[in-house]
């Protein structure tokens, strides 16, 4: 069956037809094209698919799109404004937080929803916090500083 | 010299960062052809069943299917081929059975392709495959080695005698059988490498194209080595030529070995496009990853080491079981006998070894190199019996292995490697030092206060990196050359595109390679590009696997460069109406030496472009250099890593309190990359330790560890932050001395993580424990003891 969904994506408001089984993830990727959300596994374990709606960080696997209707969502290709890095983005790029990159929208949106909730996490919190976020490339160290950075560029900076 | 030259040793921010932070990277899922169609394939359930029928008429009847293929459908092309021909103990080769593309009436794993539906959408390509009607009767199943090589075990394939795929050997037997008969001791050691799922995080994806008007093939696809992919699947599969075949692979979302091989899959969608005259794309769920990507390690083996009273190392041996699984994957007989027996020496002056290794097929996915490849299995039976010995001996561990180093360098090993470089000695002390080894005692007697035990190991790992040269691997069964190539274009107004058959699926090479060439040519680093992954773009190329982008593709870089300065120099000899001789080459400048009279590195470019002042006669305009370069010897990184845990004795859960790794790969180019590829290489080689063990029902051959909810893989709360540092001695035989670091975290980590499990456990008298050291293997072994006690 074929629904209607209304969301703001990115700060645009899009309409669209889709299958009622369309998944989120699939919105976003198929049907709007942003394919900075990755789609790492089908158990929900991995967080490649992270994304934030109504501010919060989200599985997009592990929601319909329909039940984002009337929601403000945020990808990966939202976070920065304009050329300007968000600081978590730039925060990453300075630690080499990434090596492959196909974690790395999962991981950037999960840390800024940490950061949002804990202003200065510590490093254990931190990787209590990635439990839902799978990187095999980096072994966390680097991710792990890069988020210690982020969130202290947050704190001090203009979050935007 | 400009100011924005971010040279060789600096740790510059990686260009490729720009786009993956922004969700710009480009992986082949994210690319959607026109009119592509999405195929879905239907997968043996079974472990072992004959196929009797495939009915596919219910899921061609469903709205949106386009096609339904099966095994007939391929019958005009090769198998699934195998790259690297291993031969027995008498001299015969290996069993080599076919491997079809789809099951040709047998299905002989859980996850061997059996069908294809081709459809309008993904969804219902999915739906459909649930249709199609697969008839099997099932065969008994052999799904552990022993199982397989049991006299009652019927071959799983039909054109092979038994399941040994061969039975091969190195080293001198009767000198190793002498060393340990009459050796004052002999520690033996009985161990399993446990079977690993590469996991990389982006599940494979191929998307097959075909231009019927041209009879063009495209096919993009998640490879390591696109121009591997090209010759194997066209000219051994599909009988397509090169020039009618190009290979994509976009940015790849990490491999670690297991997007080397050619799958399958890739065939599937270059013929269905072909047949149907539209796109056809497959994107594997991590489902479906884990019963199709090739697996890792899977050794069963028997190690002993002999000694003589004052602890020198007199003698090796080793007989390994390594698992095929069903088929043979590209490189899988080569992981564990060239790539695995030959660094049996480690970092010792052991004299005679020995090593024999039967490789056997069993019901399981294929099996091939895993990070490491070889080495890890072979690093982690040395360094386990090594450490063994010591404490049978009395000996301390750390001097046990100091008094072994090899100390002078070009050595000869007695399996088959010339080591070319290193410092043993000086790594370990810096690993001492750092890891602060002398206060460990006081260290474990806190923790006892805290009711944990705590443990101490080492590991002295040595790794051979670049596989080469090309006509000795092809004398040892390399089916390939194992050289790279790199085409320097220098474009007309001084930019450059470096043109590379490495590929980075997450190492950074458009930064380390640009920082090459800026700093060879002494130019803007802004205006290198490198461009990678496309066969229509690239010259040629081997790809990246074994460590080897830098050792080998650096260096055809280099080459080609030097190629690019020494035209240049004839070049500015015409200009600057001087000797050729006399025309050095700094900082971006040709000079005529002991002179002010100068052309700049643009100019010269310009000038090859613009040839209107230039030596027609003597040289071809333009500025473009290709270099194949075919290395000498492998390289040899080497390093002492040093692990603390602390084990919880009521849980038996293992923390890893500190973890330092001390590596010497030579010359770096950049710091922060490099620290970055052993981080990642620690955690996978935690992971084996700790956490990883990939589980087969030996009944039914299903996957046990099957999901992320089942295969454990290492997450950010399960691991240190690391301590890393380098110590460096050059390789002798590349002209930038690089040796390779993508592979040495996964090869040194294991053993030192079960080094310190035994030793927090020493009082609960543990020789030996197979990885991974899960909780309930810890608790059982503590509350056994405990129990005897009481
Ligand atoms: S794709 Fe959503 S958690 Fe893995
Ligand atoms: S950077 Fe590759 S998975 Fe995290």
């Amino acid at each position: 069956m074929s629904v209607s969904v209304v969301m703001t994506v990115n700060g645009e408001v899009v309409a669209k037809h889709v299958e009622d089984r369309t998944l989120l993830v699939e919105f976003l990727r198929e049907h709007l094209r942003l394919t900075g959300t990755h789609v790492g596994c089908d158990t929900s374990q991995c967080g490649a698919c992270v994304v934030h709606a109504n501010g919060k960080s989200l599985k997009s696997c592990t929601a319909l799109a329909v039940q984002m209707d009337g929601a403000e969502i945020t990808t990966i290709e939202g976070l920065a404004n304009g050329d300007v890095l968000h600081p978590m983005q730039e925060a990453f790029r300075q630690n080499h937080g990434l090596q492959c990159g196909f974690c790395t929208p999962g991981m950037v949106m999960s840390a800024v929803d940490l950061v949002n909730e804990n202003p200065d996490p510590s490093e254990t919190e931190i990787r209590e916090w990635l439990e839902g976020n799978i990187c095999r490339c980096t072994g966390y160290h680097n991710i792990v500083k890069s988020i210690s950075a982020g969130a202290k560029a947050m704190r001090e900076g203009d979050p935007t | 010299m400009t100011d924005n030259n971010r040279g060789i040793g600096e740790a510059v921010v990686r260009r490729e960062d720009s786009r993956f932070l922004q969700g710009r990277g480009q992986y082949t899922d994210d690319m959607n052809l026109a009119g592509q169609l999405f195929a879905c394939i239907v997968r043996s359930q079974h472990a072992h069943a004959t196929i009797n029928s495939i009915d596919g008429s219910a899921a061609m009847a469903m709205d949106g299917v386009v096609s339904v293929l099966t095994h007939e459908d391929f019958a005009a092309y090769g198998g699934v081929p195998c790259g690297w021909g291993v031969n027995n103990k008498d001299g015969s080769p290996m069993a080599e059975p076919k491997h079809p593309i789809l099951a040709e009436g047998v299905a002989r794993h859980v996850g061997d392709p059996v069908a294809v539906v081709i459809a309008e959408s993904p969804i219902i390509a999915r739906n459909a495959a649930e249709h199609v009607q697969v008839s099997y009767s099932e065969l008994p199943a052999v799904v552990s080695m022993q199982q397989a090589l049991d006299a009652s075990a019927k071959p799983i394939h039909g054109d092979t005698e038994s399941n040994l795929c061969f039975d091969w050997e190195l080293g001198d037997r009767e000198a190793v059988d002498q060393a340990i008969a009459g050796a004052h001791h002999v520690t033996k050691l009985e161990l399993i490498n446990n079977r690993l799922v590469p996991n990389a995080m982006e599940p494979r994806c191929a998307i097959g194209d075909y231009n019927s008007a041209t009879g063009d093939h495209t096919l993009y696809t998640t490879s390591q080595n696109p121009h591997v992919i090209r010759l194997l699947m066209g000219a051994f599969v599909l009988q397509i030529p090169e020039h009618k075949l190009r290979v994509v692979s976009p940015d790849v979302g990490g491999g670690f070995g297991s997007k080397i091989y050619h799958y399958a899959e890739e065939a599937i969608v270059t013929v269905a496009a072909m047949k149907l005259g539209k796109p056809v794309k497959w994107t594997s769920d991590r489902t479906e990853a884990f019963i199709s990507d090739a697996h890792g390690r899977d050794h069963i083996t028997t190690v002993e080491l002999a000694l003589d009273r004052e602890g020198n190392f007199l003698a090796l041996r080793e007989s390994t079981h390594a698992n095929m699984g069903a088929y043979l994957s590209t490189f899988a007989p080569a992981v564990p006998t060239y790539l695995h027996s030959t660094l049996l020496a480690g970092q010792y002056r052991t004299p005679v070894i020995y090593a024999e290794v039967k490789a056997v097929f069993t019901n399981t996915v294929v099996v091939d190199a895993y990070r490491g490849a070889g080495r890890p299995e072979a690093s982690y039976l040395v360094e386990r019996v090594v450490e063994t010995a010591a404490r049978e001996m009395g000996i301390d561990p750390v001097e046990l292995r100091r008094k072994n180093f090899i100390k002078s360098f070009p050595h000869d090993t007695p399996v088959a490697l010339t080591y070319d470089s290193g410092d043993y000695a000086a790594t370990l002390d810096q690993a001492m030092i750092a890891s602060d080894y002398a206060g460990f005692e006081a260290r474990r007697a806190e923790a006892k206060q805290r009711g944990k035990l705590r443990g101490i190991g080492i590991a002295c790992y040595v790794e051979a990196c670049g596989v080469a040269p090309s006509n000795i691997a092809g004398a040892l069964g390399a089916r390939a050359g194992l050289y790279e190539a790199a085409t320097i274009r220098v474009n007309p107004t001084g930019s450059i595109s470096v043109l590379t058959g490495s590929h980075s699926h997450g190492q950074g090479h458009e930064t380390t390679f640009s920082q090459l060439v800026a700093d060879k040519l002494g130019i803007d680093y802004d205006s290198i590009d490198v461009v990678h992954g496309d066969t229509n773009r690239i010259p040629f190329g081997m790809g990246t696997y074994g460590s080897r982008s830098l050792a080998v593709g650096g260096t055809a870089i280099v080459n080609a460069v030097d190629k690019i300065i020494a035209k240049g120099k004839k070049i500015a000899a015409h200009l600057l109406e001087a000797s050729e001789a006399d025309i050095e080459f700094e900082n971006g400048e040709f000079r005529v030496a002991g002179t002010d009279k100068m052309k700049p590195f643009a100019e010269i470019a310009l000038t090859a472009y613009v040839p209107h002042n230039f030596p027609l006669e003597e040289l071809e305009p333009g500025l473009e250099e290709t270099a194949f370069y075919d290395p000498k010897n492998f390289t040899f990184p080497a390093g002492t890593y040093v692990c603390e845990v602390e084990i919880d004795p009521d849980t038996g859960t293992t923390e890893i309190v500190s973890f330092h790794a001390s590596d010497d790969f030579g010359r770096i180019i950049n710091p922060m990359i490099v620290e970055g590829q052993v981080h990642g290489g620690l955690v996978q080689g935690i992971g084996q330790a700790l956490l990883e063990g990939c589980v087969y029902d030996t009944d039914s051959g299903q996957l046990i560890s099957g999901s992320y909810m089942d295969y454990t893989m290492p997450r950010a709360d399960d691991v240190p932050s690391f301590s890393v540092d380098t110590c460096v001695t050059e390789c002798t035989h590349n002209p930038l001395g690089v040796k390779g670091c993508g592979e040495a975290g996964a090869i040194g980590a294991p053993p030192a993580v079960m080094n310190a499990i035994i030793d927090a456990l020493s009082d609960y008298n543990v020789r030996h424990l197979d990885m991974p050291a899960t909780p309930n293997k810890i608790w059982s072994i503590i509350h056994k003891a405990s129990a005897a006690a009481a």
